[in-house]
Formats: C-alpha cells, sequence, structure tokens
C-alpha cells in the first residue's frame, strides 16, 4: 500500500514538475536545452578518462572545463534573462546575452590555450 | 803564518784548476753550411747592397765559390747606385764594398761622378758617420780604381776633426751632439783614421800612428773579461745606432785595429793575452743563428788571423770522451782561427787535475804529431789515470824561436776530459741473515749486470744483505756517483736505501727490526731494485732483482699511515665509463578506435541539441529584414565564427601572440558590429513592448 503510495506519489510529483516546467517561456528552455548538452558532453569525457586514463592531464581538464564553464555562464544567462526574476529587472536581456557571447569567447581562448 | 799562506795558495790552485776549462774549436764545415744556410738569396739578390757585402765577404773568408749566381745582379745594382745621383753616402760605400769583392766593370764616368760627391761630403762632413763612409769609399776607390786620383789635400785637418770626437777611455762619440761614447763607434773611427792614413800617403806625420797606438792600447784598457779567458767589448749604453751586441762592438772594434796595422808597417804591440782572448770569444759564439751575427763573427776571425804580430792558434780536442775499455787515444788539434794548419810544433800534456777534487800530478809528457790526420796524439795514459773526470794541462812549445814572436798560443790550456770505462761487478751476492746469531738463512749469487729474479722471504727478526765489487779496468777501486737500493712494497710505497762502500766492496744490511716502522708495518711483497751508476761508468744500470717476502708484525694505534700514492693521472682525469640513459617509458595511449569512437560518442549530444532546438521550436523568426540591420547580424554571425576558427588555428599551429593580435582585431570588430546588433533587437523589443 505504501509503496504503490510511494510512485504514485513520484508520479504526481513528476507530472506536477513536467507541467510546471511547460509553462516556461522559450527562451528559457533552449537555454536549459544548451546546458544539458554541455554537461552531457562533459561526463562523456569523465567516462573516456575513466576508461584511458589521464595522460594529457590538462587536455582532459581543458575539455571538462570548458563544457562545465560554458554551462555556468548559460546558467548566470538563463537568471538574467529570466523575466520572473525581480534582481535583473532592469537589465536588457541583449545586454545579458552580449555577456555571455564574451565572456564564452574568453572562456575558450583560455580553453584552447590549456588545451595543448 | 806559513800554514795559512800554504793554504792560500792551495785554495788559489783549485780556483785556477776548476776554472777555465772551456774549449772551443776553430771554424769548420758547420760554419760553412751555416753561411750557405742563413745567406741564402730571395730571387736571386740578398736584399740591399749592405747585405749583399756581408754575403759575399762570409763566402770569401769561408772559401765558398758562390758568387756567379748573384753577381749579374750584384753589379747592375752597383752600377745603378753608382751613376745616381740621388744616392746616399752609405749607399756609395755599400756599393764600392760589394765591388771591392765582385770586381765589377764600371763605367769611368759614374766613378768620377762617385769620386766627386765623396770628395765633397768628405769636405762638408760633421759626424764620424759621414767621415767613415766617404773615407771608406775613398779608399775602397783607390784600391780598385788605380787611376782615379784619391790623395787627401787637408789630411790634417779631417785626422783633427775624428780625433776631437774620441774621448780619454779611447771611446769615440759619434757626433759632437751626442755625449755618449761606445767601443762600436771606436771601431769605426780607428777605420776612418787608419783610412786617412793610407789616403794621405806620403805626407802622413808620424806622430799620427803613435796616436793611434796609444788610442788602441786605451781601448784595450777598457776591455770586458769571462774567467774562462775570453775578452770582448760591450757597451754600456744604448748608442745612437740601436743596441749593440757585444758580437758587433768586438768585431767593429778589430776591424779598426786590423785597418790600423794594415795601414802602416810599424808594429802596435798588441797585447797578446787580450788578442787571443777575443779570438776565443769569436770561436765561443760556436756557430751563430742570424746572418749579420754570421758575418761579424767570421769577418772578425779573418781580421784576428791576419795580424802580423800577434797570430792566434787555437788548441781543440775532437773527443773529451775517452773510453778505456775500446783503447780510445786522446787527439789533440792545434790550428789558427780559420782552421789552417799551424807552423810545425809540439804539444806536450804538462799536467793532470782530478776534477772535483785537489789532487795535481805534473806529467810533463809530450804528444806525438800524426802528419795524416794533422793532429797530436797522446799514445798511452798516464799511469795513475783511471775512469773517471780529470782536467789536462796543455802546452805548445814552438820549434822555431822566431815563431813565438808572431805568434800567440795562450799559454797553459785546461780541456775537461772524461775517462770511461767497463766497470766490473763481480762476486754479488743477496742473503737472508737470521737474527743475532748472523747465521746464513737463504743465500742467492747475483749476475751484475744482468737478469736476476730472487724470490727470498723474512721476518722483521732477519737482516737483508746486498754485496758486490767493483773495481775499474785497470783493477782499481771505483766509488760511483750513484749506488742506490731500493724496496717497493706492492702498493707503490718505496723505501731507497744508499749503499756504502770500503775500497772495492759495496755491502749494505737492512735490519727488519729497526726498519719495521719506516716500512708503515706494512707486511707483503716487496720488490728489489738496485741502481749503481756514474758518468764516467760506461755501463751503470738499474736493474730489478727480485722480490721479498716480508712478514711484519701488526701496527700498533699510533704507527704512522703510509703516505698516499699518487693517483695514476689516466685513471682520474681519463675518459669515464659509458652512460647509458635510462629515459621514461612513454605513457601507454589508447588504441585509436577506442578514441575515434569516443569522438564520435561527444559529437552525439550536440546533435542531441540539435534535435532538441527543433523539438522545441527555435525559429528565426526574430532575424532583422531590412538590410542595414541585417547586415550586422550576419556580420555579428560571421564575427563569431571567425574567432572561433581563429581558436582552432591556434589549436593547430598559431602561438598566443600571434592569436591576441588578431583577436584583439576581430574583438573590436565583434563588439562594433555585436552592439549594433543588440541594440537594434532591444530597440524592436522594446517598440513591441510599449506597443
Amino acid at each position: 500500500m505504501g509503496k504503490s503510495a510511494t510512485t504514485s506519489d513520484v508520479h504526481a510529483l513528476f507530472h506536477s514538475l513536467r507541467s510546471a516546467y511547460a509553462a516556461t517561456a522559450n527562451h528559457l528552455k533552449i537555454i536549459d536545452l544548451y546546458i544539458v548538452f554541455a554537461i552531457v558532453t562533459a561526463v562523456i569525457q569523465v567516462a573516456y578518462m575513466a576508461i584511458v586514463g589521464s595522460f594529457p592531464f590538462n587536455s582532459f581538464l581543458s575539455g571538462v572545463l570548458s563544457c562545465v564553464g560554458t554551462a555556468v555562464l548559460a546558467v548566470s544567462l538563463r537568471i538574467q534573462v529570466n523575466k520572473d526574476n525581480k534582481e535583473f529587472k532592469d537589465l536588457p536581456p541583449e545586454r545579458a546575452f552580449a555577456d555571455f557571447v564574451l565572456c564564452n569567447l574568453v572562456l575558450h581562448l583560455v580553453i584552447m590555450n590549456f588545451l595543448g | 803564518m806559513a800554514r795559512d799562506l800554504g793554504i792560500l795558495v792551495i785554495v788559489v790552485l783549485v780556483l785556477a784548476a776548476t776554472c777555465q776549462s772551456a774549449v772551443v774549436s776553430p771554424v769548420s764545415e758547420s760554419h760553412r753550411s751555416a753561411a750557405l744556410e742563413l745567406f741564402s738569396p730571395a730571387h736571386g739578390s740578398y736584399g740591399s747592397l749592405e747585405e749583399t757585402y756581408e754575403a759575399l765577404k762570409t763566402f770569401k773568408v769561408l772559401g765558398i765559390e758562390k758568387k756567379h749566381a748573384i753577381r749579374t745582379s750584384s753589379c747592375a745594382s752597383v752600377a745603378d747606385t753608382l751613376k745616381s745621383t740621388s744616392s746616399a753616402l752609405k749607399d756609395f760605400f755599400d756599393a764600392l764594398r760589394v765591388n771591392s769583392i765582385l770586381k765589377c766593370e764600371l763605367n769611368s764616368e759614374a766613378v768620377r761622378g762617385t769620386q766627386s760627391r765623396l770628395k765633397d761630403s768628405l769636405n762638408g762632413a760633421s759626424s764620424l758617420i759621414d767621415f767613415y763612409y766617404s773615407i771608406g769609399g775613398l779608399v775602397l776607390l783607390k784600391e780598385q780604381m788605380s787611376e782615379v786620383d784619391v790623395n787627401l789635400g787637408d789630411a790634417d785637418r779631417i785626422f783633427r776633426s775624428i780625433k776631437a770626437l774620441g774621448q780619454s777611455d779611447g771611446r769615440w762619440r759619434l757626433s759632437s751632439n751626442n755625449p755618449e761614447s761606445s767601443n762600436n763607434a771606436a771601431g769605426i773611427a780607428l777605420e776612418a783614421l787608419a783610412g786617412v792614413i793610407s789616403l794621405a800617403t806620403p805626407q802622413i806625420d808620424n806622430s799620427w800612428i803613435t796616436t793611434l797606438k796609444n788610442d788602441i792600447l786605451k781601448l784595450f784598457d777598457g776591455i770586458e773579461r769571462y774567467d774562462d779567458g775570453t775578452y770582448y767589448f760591450d757597451e754600456k749604453h744604448v748608442g745612437a745606432r740601436g743596441h749593440q751586441s757585444p758580437l758587433s762592438s768586438s768585431a767593429s772594434v778589430v776591424r779598426g785595429i786590423a785597418a790600423v796595422a794594415a795601414a802602416t808597417s810599424e808594429t802596435l804591440n798588441l797585447p797578446g793575452e787580450k788578442i787571443m782572448g777575443l779570438a776565443k770569444f769569436f770561436l765561443g759564439v760556436g756557430v751563430p743563428g742570424s746572418a749579420q751575427d754570421l758575418y761579424h763573427q767570421i769577418d772578425a776571425l779573418s781580421y784576428l788571423e791576419n795580424i802580423r804580430e800577434s797570430t792566434p792558434l787555437i788548441l781543440s780536442l775532437p773527443a773529451t770522451v775517452i773510453s778505456v775499455t775500446k783503447k780510445d787515444q786522446l787527439k789533440v788539434r792545434v790550428s789558427t782561427l780559420l782552421g789552417s794548419p799551424a807552423p810545425t810544433l809540439s804539444v806536450r800534456l804538462m799536467q793532470i787535475f782530478v776534477s772535483g777534487s785537489k789532487d795535481a800530478s805534473v806529467i810533463d809528457q809530450e804528444l806525438k804529431f800524426d802528419a795524416v790526420s794533422g793532429m797530436h796524439v797522446l799514445e798511452t795514459l798516464p799511469k795513475n789515470i783511471d775512469v773517471g773526470s780529470y782536467i789536462f794541462s796543455f802546452e805548445v812549445i814552438f820549434h822555431n824561436p822566431e815563431h813565438k814572436k808572431t805568434y800567440v798560443s795562450g799559454g797553459r790550456t785546461r780541456v775537461l776530459v772524461h775517462i770511461t770505462g767497463v766497470i766490473k761487478i763481480d762476486n754479488a751476492e743477496i742473503v737472508i741473515l737470521d737474527g743475532d746469531r748472523g747465521s746464513v738463512e737463504n743465500q742467492k749469487k747475483l749476475k751484475l749486470p744482468g737478469d736476476n729474479a730472487v724470490a727470498l722471504s723474512a721476518n722483521h727478526l732477519q737482516k737483508l744483505r746486498l754485496s758486490f765489487d767493483m773495481s775499474t779496468p785497470f783493477g782499481n777501486a771505483f766509488k760511483p756517483h750513484q749506488a742506490f737500493l731500493k724496496l717497493r712494497h706492492e702498493s707503490g710505497v718505496d723505501h731507497i736505501f744508499l749503499v756504502g762502500n770500503s775500497g772495492k766492496k759495496f755491502e749494505i744490511i737492512l735490519d727488519f727490526l729497526g726498519l719495521v716502522e719506516k716500512f708503515f708495518y706494512l707486511p707483503g711483497r716487496y720488490n728489489i731494485q738496485l741502481t749503481v751508476g756514474d758518468a764516467d761508468m760506461e755501463n751503470s744500470f738499474l736493474q730489478p732483482l727480485g722480490f721479498v717476502e716480508l712478514d711484519l708484525p701488526d701496527a700498533p694505534e699510533k704507527a704512522t699511515r703510509p703516505p698516499p700514492q699518487a693517483v695514476d693521472p689516466y685513471s682520474r682525469y681519463g675518459p669515464k665509463a659509458e652512460i647509458t640513459h635510462i629515459f621514461r617509458a612513454p605513457e601507454k595511449r589508447p588504441a585509436k578506435e577506442l578514441s575515434l569512437t569516443f569522438l564520435g560518442l561527444v559529437l552525439v549530444p550536440f546533435f542531441g541539441f540539435l534535435a532538441g532546438l527543433v523539438q522545441l521550436g527555435a525559429n528565426l523568426k526574430n532575424f532583422p529584414k531590412s538590410t542595414v540591420p541585417s547586415t550586422f547580424a550576419i556580420l555579428f554571425h560571421l564575427g563569431i565564427a571567425a574567432v572561433l576558427a581563429l581558436y582552432t588555428l591556434f589549436w593547430l599551429k598559431l602561438d598566443l601572440f600571434t592569436t591576441l593580435k588578431a583577436l584583439g582585431f576581430l574583438g573590436m570588430f565583434l563588439m562594433f558590429v555585436g552592439h549594433k546588433t543588440l541594440s537594434h533587437l532591444a530597440s524592436t523589443s522594446s517598440k513591441l513592448k510599449s506597443v
């Protein structure tokens, strides 16, 4: 009885999360997708390193950190662009996007240097 | 008092015996070959006329016929010099000197021109060198061209002018401005004055000759002397003509004296001992190394040889090492300076001194003259002469008493002679004696000199005795300079002992009890080596005799350590062993297929992202439509693509600095374009909002 209640609670939780998520704006969903893409790429790189060993460690770090870094920047973009966020009410989203692009370019320069 | 005087006399005799033993030899083939080598003409001529003259004079004195090779070029040079109006006084002088040997055909007009130039120079001369060249030139002209009239009108004035430059000590100054006087200048002045006398005949004043004789004697007062009886002239100051060596100064003086002797028929009363000393000085130089020194030496010797009243004779020994074993005979040669035979005389061996000691014996034995070889031979050595070093004192006795006045033999000539011989060594044996009792434990006979390999063993209570007899070929006792016994441990530590003697018997006893500490308590094998040697011993030897195994007690704590042995330089400083480098094994790289698989896997999320975008319904509806903003938008995207392409290039081959430079330009472009695009977008969205 409890088990089925728990599972049904979990189902209900998922359902409500999904419906709530569907209500988010489209551009936010795009950013979320980008974040997921970056993290999955990082995970694949870590799995590869687990298999073959970390010999060019700098390359591994650079690869993983580029994914993580771009994900972080995308998170901050999402925060700034979200209309429901009272803190960044006066910040135009284009400005946030310009920051995102600039920071990504700097991140990737450093990553390319460290890649070796 | 008498005893002191006696000791003084002995000391003087010892000093007299120890010095004066230099032997000089007359001019020989080595001088001739040196002359040919030093005076070799470059491209058929000798350079200046002065050098040509030096070469020709040297060849003439030594009897070398070589003139023909350079005759044409030298004669041409002489003719040119005499004809030319721009020749200096020295050039005339040198040209006439060369001509006196070569006897070229000269143009009579040139000769007359030369004569007038020389006479003019003589009249205007003020320095010694000018006088010398002009007078010398005129004398040479007179010798070569008898039809030329060169008699001097005012010889008296010229004589006095030259004399005015002379000093009271016999030397001369080069000019009245120059306060320094030299022997070299004195020689030049004497030649010039002799030239005046020969040119001015028959008007000469006898007082001139006397003055010249006095000047020469004063000059000889300033002569310098070595202990072995050699005399020479040296300069105290560096003169105007540069530093003159004793060789050139002495040669200059000899030339001057010879010129004076040739100009007058009177005897000059030259001190025979000093003439002999000068001759010994020139011969003592040996064979000089430079052409000019050889010229000075040979020129001076030729003049000394021809001096009328005191011709030096040289007593020389071709060999000063006489072997008794080979039955060599002592040979003595008496000749003139240039090697010509001497008049009939006999050589007597007067005394023999033992080198390094006070013993002297009076011999007075005449040497037999061998006409075939021209040598005086000592047929048998005196009875008490054995192997060793001696100083033989010879004296020359002339057969004709007249010769005593014209020749100088230098009195007693002392020569260091080594009498060598094979020394006989017999009764050699090496014995191990047992302790206090002295009984013989082990006895081995040795053959010296010869191969020996004895093997002995001893402990510290025993003694080792080595003994042998040494005697000369005549049977007398002989004490060599060196008689050493060396014991060398296997670790390299050496111990050297002197072998003492009493008469003929040489013996050394090594008492190991007393030597234990000296040997640093090192037991083991000691190699034995015997060295016996002397300068006069023909069979000196240094030989290993074998070894002795020594058993020594253990070292106490305070004993001295043996000295560290020298490290073999080749082992310390030589090449070391080759180093084989061990490199870190390269990291294991994964298989290629695995890497490619994962490359594919990494790209999968990207496609997933694109698929998700499509699913979400991402579109480009907000892309600006009108021309200008759309251009900016396109440029914005292109700019980002360009930056990413730059990064790829950076990873592939660029370096950071180039990348940063390019990035700077691209970044500025991108900023500008991006600003334009985003501001356009912002204004559009704000318009939408307001609406």
